[in-house]
């Protein structure tokens, strides 16, 4: 045995042993065995690269950007004249239609031959994905990119809402929650929540966000939630039901106290970042946010969004997380699928990505572990007329563990989800 | 022969069998897991659940009523009229639009950012950026019924227009008037009795769809809570898979729900036709009821007028790049276009030919199921009626994934085969709706007059059932066209993904509310069922170009 396959089966190992921990109580301890075994332990990259050569990845990512639609064509370019593999991009309207599609492969017994080779996930989807054995792995860290990643400065990399990736998935783009703002209709951006709480109420009618569980929404929870709690370290556990009420109690103040002033006077929200995006660029609302800090540079170049706008983010950071790939058991072209999950880390592919005139994605790699060359494609990347840069960003606070998610949106939905 | 005649006759059964393993796989993939006391008691702790079941019921009834009153009010003024024809015409377009389509170019024109708001700011209103003011997601669903009546009230039109050629209505309009009825008195004691049940296949299908329907409710309708079936969805596409289960079970309560209301309905309908005999034997005029006449026309035209002006706004939605409050116009682009012009041939020929392998397969069954009901006497059961139906009350997400197992397990090829079948599915039951009763109602001396001077059934019915029916059989053809190009996640779970449509591309990039993008497909979606309809509107004008008659009024 050399030493990869010790590798392959130590993580594979751990991850079993993780599964059986995450397990909720609903579930029967036989679905840890399904847990694929670590894959092919005896095949080098190189054997990887030539099982790929000709095969075509399904690869199912959400549809609803143009701008990402266009960038995962590029890397199908670059895929087919590197590798020889074609990536046919099944455009999504929720993550969970792929996750859906895998579960019925599984539940009608279809071991391989998948219809899914490679799926945009993070969070909980991947959560559940794994707690289910649903996922191919651990592959991520025996990618031949592996080393560029930058695990020690963006902890989000290896670690997804606080759920140890173990290597089942593979990350190739980092998010932070940037709020952005018309420079003409807003002159000084609220930078910190008090700012924020004051400027909303000051502005009736001006401010929304996404309506919860929409992801973007139960994020900008997360994040007043982070600035109203005294003690945030207790997010990164998960919730602890005898001091729950009093920890959060703070954040229904505060929702109490903006809610007569959102838009609508928060009878209405918008469904999700793209209904808030065409809010912002409608004049509906002054302030809307993203989890992505290239976006409204991205939309400007794209001449959807008014040049005038600007990004913000508030004193002590803002919630960062990071986008990743991974690859369902039963997948049928795993090779061609470890290969894209290669190529996405692969420097220039990155660095095409943080363009803000193509998506505006922030890098998952380290700067200092790059090329000379690598690190002169980054540097002669415009930052964006709206970006800040990597400094003015700020701190990137964790992702809570995923229970948070899940109660916030729940309470919320009984709180504030029906109107009297 | 016999051999052949044999087989028509088990055609019917053979139908109902194909029907049988899917819905039946899809209804156990919603009441299994539905049948959990978890499920159900979690359901029932989810605060939203009266003010969701109350938004289904208001809206799918007010606006399946309001539909109907508004397309029978508008045959009963115009038929006969001159400007009749042009009404049909502009229908063909209106019918093939997308719901998710219609309704963001309905909430575009009437938000209070959108175009109606633009043209009166700021000159008139004093607006320089757009008003607080709720009318799309009003809580009492307003919104979501006037799009409902909109998207539904053409389809209920073009219904009528088939059927009507059975009735001989400009006869029964002429004895009324004759006998000093007003007009719509006149229509509503001699027409209506002899239409409705006609047409009461396809209402039943609206009302279902009304309660049903996820687009619109998503874009127009209230979020707090939001109806059943957008809260079925959301539950569904949990990424946590948690709330499978609460899914199943307000599925199932969603089909209570629409069975009560059919029901209902049904017995409403009774109350009216003893209401309207009464009225006949008093014999009253009542000519004054066609002072109505005039506000039954504007209400319909309005309607209509807006569903045309926010379509009008989504196609320059797809050429617009900035186009900032309060500017009537945008600045121009074509990036749009050049974004989605290379993949459409491809997903144009594939949406196509799942369109004509479905409806095919499904004219011929529901042909040869007809045709053998009348020759050989059969009724179809109740129980293969509410076989037929469920697949178009059942909510399609918690259908699917039964389905979707169940054309696993028997190892089914993804492709367009496997796709085309389960459109199957969704289309035959509006063929079968669309064509039954015209079918039906095919008046008997005439086969009987064929068969004096010798014709055998074959020959009836190729060389004078099918050509007197041809309107009506276009149409239903028309219908199972746009149903099939309409179908997303049938598409999506059964072709694994790997059958792109028009419409699972349009959904997809519609996730994200981008109305540029939306503006692009929905003229394309427009175009593919429209050309169906244009058809069925046109050939028959073609066909029968020597022989007026066989025209519908």
């Amino acid at each position: 045995m050399n030493r990869r396959d010790f590798g392959w089966l130590a993580i594979a190992a751990l991850t079993i042993a993780g599964t059986a921990q995450a397990q909720t109580p609903g579930q029967t301890p036989g679905q840890t065995q399904a847990q694929t075994p670590a894959p092919t332990p005896t095949q080098t990259w190189a054997e990887v690269e030539s099982a790929a050569k000709g095969q075509t990845v399904y690869f199912h990512a959400w549809g609803g950007d143009p701008k990402i639609n266009d960038f995962i064509a590029w890397v199908g370019e670059q895929a087919q004249s590197r590798y020889g593999v074609s990536i046919e991009h099944v455009k999504l309207a929720a993550t969970s239609d792929a996750v859906a599609r895998v579960v019925a492969e599984q539940a009608a017994g279809q071991s391989e031959g998948g219809a899914v080779d490679l799926i945009w996930i993070n969070g909980e989807n991947f959560a559940a994905m794994k707690a289910e054995g649903l996922l191919h792995g651990p592959f991520a860290t025996n990618l031949p990119n592996w080393p560029l990643v930058d695990v020690a400065g963006k902890p989000a990399v290896t670690t997804d809402f606080t759920l140890p990736t173990e290597g089942y998935e593979s990350p190739w783009a980092m998010a932070q929650l940037v709020f952005e703002y018309d420079s003409v209709r807003v002159p000084a951006p609220p930078v910190s929540l008090t700012l924020l709480q004051d400027w909303i109420v000051a502005h009736p009618g001006r401010f929304t966000y996404p309506q919860p569980p929409d992801y973007l929404g139960t994020t900008f929870l997360k994040q007043v939630l982070y600035g109203v709690i005294a003690d945030p370290a207790v997010l990164q556990t998960a919730v602890d039901e005898a001091s729950y009420e009093a920890t959060v109690a703070p954040l229904w103040t505060f929702l109490d106290t903006i809610h007569p002033a959102l838009w609508r006077a928060a009878r209405a929200f918008p469904a999700n970042e793209p209904a808030m995006g065409q809010l912002l660029a409608d004049a509906e609302i002054d302030i809307a946010f993203a989890l992505n800090p290239g976006r409204a540079s991205a939309e400007i170049t794209a001449g959807t969004l008014a040049d005038t706008t600007r990004t913000f983010v508030l004193d002590g950071g803002t919630i960062g997380n990071a986008s990743f790939v991974a690859i369902p058991f039963n997948a049928s072209h795993k090779e061609g699928a470890l290969v894209v999950a290669n190529l996405l880390l692969d420097p220039a592919v990155q660095a095409r990505a943080q363009d803000p005139a193509v998506l505006g994605f922030q890098t998952v790699l380290n700067p200092a572990a790059l090329s000379p060359e690598a690190t002169a494609a980054f540097a002669a990347l415009q930052l964006g007329v709206a970006t800040l840069s990597p400094a003015d960003l700020g701190p990137t606070l964790l992702e809570p563990h995923a229970s948070w998610m899940t109660r916030i949106s729940t309470d919320w939905i009984t709180r504030y989800g029906v109107v009297q | 022969m016999r051999l052949r005649a044999g087989l028509l006759r088990q055609v019917p059964r053979v139908t109902v069998l194909l029907l049988t393993l899917p819905v039946l796989a899809g209804l156990a993939g919603t009441l299994i897991p539905a049948a959990n006391p978890a499920a159900l008691r979690a359901l029932a702790n989810w605060p939203g659940l009266e003010g969701a079941v109350r938004l289904s019921l208001v809206s799918g009834i007010a606006s399946t009523l309001l539909a109907l009153m508004l397309s029978l009010g508008l045959v009963a003024a115009l038929l006969e009229h001159r400007s009749f024809g042009r009404v049909q015409a502009l229908l063909s377009p209106l019918l093939s639009v997308p719901h998710a389509a219609a309704a963001l170019g309905l909430a575009f024109l009437i938000a209070p950012s959108g175009w109606i708001a633009r043209m009166l700011s700021p000159w008139a209103t004093g607006w320089t950026t757009p008003p607080d003011l709720l009318i799309l997601n009003d809580p009492m669903g307003l919104a979501l019924i006037v799009g409902l009546t909109a998207k539904e009230m053409p389809f209920l039109l073009l219904m009528i227009l088939a059927a009507l050629p059975q009735v001989d209505a400009n006869r029964r309009l002429t004895l009324a008037a004759s006998l000093g009825y007003g007009r719509i008195a006149g229509f509503g004691l001699t027409v209506l009795p002899a239409l409705y049940p006609l047409i009461r296949l396809p209402i039943y299908a609206v009302l279902a769809y009304a309660m049903t329907s996820v687009e619109m409710a998503m874009i127009l309708g209230p979020s707090l809570p939001p109806g059943l079936s957008v809260q079925i969805t959301q539950w569904m596409t949990d990424p946590s898979l948690a709330h499978r289960g609460t899914a199943a079970a307000a599925a199932l309560l969603q089909l209570v729900l629409v069975i009560a209301t059919l029901a209902l309905w049904h017995g409403a309908e009774r109350l009216i036709r003893r209401a309207l005999r009464r009225q006949a034997a008093r014999g009253r005029r009542a000519v004054p009821l066609d002072l109505l006449r005039r506000p039954l026309i504007t209400l319909s035209v309005v309607l209509a007028a807006a569903l045309f002006a926010g379509l009008a706004g989504l196609s320059l939605w797809s050429v617009a790049g900035l186009w900032p409050f309060p500017d009537l116009l945008p600045d121009w682009t074509l990036t749009t276009w050049t974004r989605v012009a290379p993949d459409l041939l491809t997903t144009t020929g594939t949406t196509l030919t799942l369109a004509l392998l479905s409806t095919g397969a499904a004219l011929g069954l529901v042909l040869s199921s007809l045709e053998a009901e009348h020759r050989y006497r059969l009724s179809p059961g109740a129980g293969a009626m509410a076989l037929l139906y469920l697949p178009l009350i059942m909510p399609q997400v918690a259908f699917l994934p039964g389905l979707q197992i169940a054309a696993l397990r028997l190892g089914a090829m993804e492709g367009v085969l496997a796709v085309a079948s389960a459109h199957l599915i969704f289309v035959l039951p509006y063929v079968y709706l669309s064509l039954a009763a015209p079918y039906r109602a095919f008046d008997p001396r005439i086969a009987l007059q064929a068969t004096a001077l010798g014709a055998g059934p074959a020959r009836i019915f190729w060389t004078l059932r099918l050509p007197m029916l041809l309107s009506a059989v276009l149409t239903a053809a028309a219908v199972g066209v746009a149903v099939s190009v309409g179908q997303y996640l049938p598409s999506l779970l059964i072709g694994g993904g790997r059958v792109e449509t028009l419409t699972t591309e349009a959904i997809a990039l519609s996730s994200g509310g981008n109305r540029r993008i939306v503006g692009a497909y929905a003229l394309l979606q427009m175009l593919l069922p429209a050309l169906g309809f244009a058809l069925a509107i046109g050939l028959p004008r073609l066909v029968f170009r020597h022989r007026r008659g066989m025209l519908p009024a």
